[in-house]
């Protein structure tokens, strides 16, 4: 599968990597519902250094889309509670 | 997928099928998709621009605040050669705002070059994925019946729409920061144009309101400190109980000089406007 991390880019997973992918986005989404900056922004660097080992990073000229589009690296707390509700994608 | 991730591929398999939900037949798809990713490719062009034009905006003030430091040092140096120990003390006062605000403009100016980056970035891959579509539709018109291209365009389109919604996200991040650093320009400029980081030596004797906000601002112990090293290395080690005669300090001599022992905190804060 192909997970996007936003302002970064591509990479193709191994569906075994699935599994552990998902229990620390549920972390991380666990630590932003208790509001705890500190824990979520570990969590996520976790979730991003096990896509970034294990996955393999897509060409540029690469026209496949992906399964998953994680959010950027540097997201706060804030933006992450607020849902990214749209803001600052393709304007309409 | 629940969760942070889930909640995100949503929002941009959204923003995506919209954009290709515009054009009906094979055609247009291509034509529309084309047009719009050359377009966005003008706008992340624009936008590096404008995080550079920010970050050069930055750059130049830090060289002028890194001027007036050195400026300020020095005149500290002379004041507390020729005895004016106040003099002296307003000197090392506005060169602690000045660091203080050098410090700032230096942290802003790295993020601004890490989003210039990501730009930067950005932009290469997206002009890989228009440069890839652009072969693939030539392709795709040759060999496949209109359903199956319309099928084909879609998927190619999604690659392409994906990373221009990135670019766009990796936009707005920037533009983000461009906004704080202009409020932090802007501060800087005002403590300019107050002449916060003015020649010490064009003053009078007394006090004006910026010396009073300054010792607000500035703090009291580094500024004590940094007096105190610099009259141990220009006039040789300190006489113990020797308070400083201020005569020496007011050249007009018309008022009499600020009284040295009234703390800084006695007085009410002004406006604070800094």
């Amino acid at each position: 599968m192909i997970v996007r991390v936003s302002t970064e880019g591509q990479y193709e997973l191994q569906d075994g990597a699935l599994e552990r992918l998902h229990e620390l986005d549920n972390a991380c989404q666990a630590a932003v519902d208790a509001g705890d900056g500190e824990r979520f922004h570990a969590c996520y660097e976790r979730l991003l250094g096990l896509i970034r080992s294990e996955g393999s990073e897509l060409q540029d000229d690469d026209l496949r889309g992906s399964d998953l589009t994680l959010p950027p690296p540097d997201i706060t707390l804030e933006e992450a509670q607020s849902e990214f509700s749209a803001h600052g994608l393709i304007p309409d | 997928m629940a969760g942070l991730t889930g909640r995100m591929s949503t929002v941009v398999k959204a923003k995506v099928s919209k954009l290709l939900d515009r054009a009906e037949d094979p055609a247009e798809t291509l034509d529309y998709s084309y047009q719009k990713q050359v377009e966005q490719l003008q706008n992340v062009k624009k936008g590096i621009a404008d995080v550079v034009t920010a970050k050069k905006r930055l750059q130049m003030q830090e060289a002028t605040l890194k001027q007036s430091v050195v400026k300020l040092d020095t005149q500290a140096r002379q004041a507390v050669s020729g005895g004016q120990e106040d003099l002296a003390r307003t000197a090392l006062e506005r060169k602690n705002v000045a660091q203080t605000e050098l410090q700032g403009l230096d942290t802003q100016v790295a993020e601004l070059e890490d989003q210039q980056q990501k730009l930067t970035d950005s932009e290469q891959k997206l002009r890989a994925k228009i440069e890839a579509f652009r072969t693939k539709k030539e392709v795709i018109k040759a060999q496949y019946s209109a359903a199956e291209a319309q099928v084909k365009i879609s998927e190619a389109a999604t690659g392409v729409g994906e990373q221009m919604a990135d670019v766009g996200l990796a936009m707005q991040r920037a533009v983000d920061k461009t906004e704080n650093m202009k409020a932090r320009a802007d501060a800087v400029s005002e403590l300019e144009a107050a002449g916060t980081f003015d020649d010490v030596t064009a003053l009078g004797s007394g006090e004006d309101d910026i010396d009073r906000q300054l010792k607000q601002l500035s703090s009291q112990p580094a500024v004590d400190e940094e007096l105190a090293k610099m009259k141990g290395e220009i006039e040789g080690p300190p006489t113990p109980g020797d308070a400083p005669p201020a005569a020496q300090i007011s050249e007009q001599s018309q008022a009499p000089p600020p009284a040295e022992s009234a703390p800084a905190d006695a007085q009410p804060a002004e406006g604070g406007q800094a």
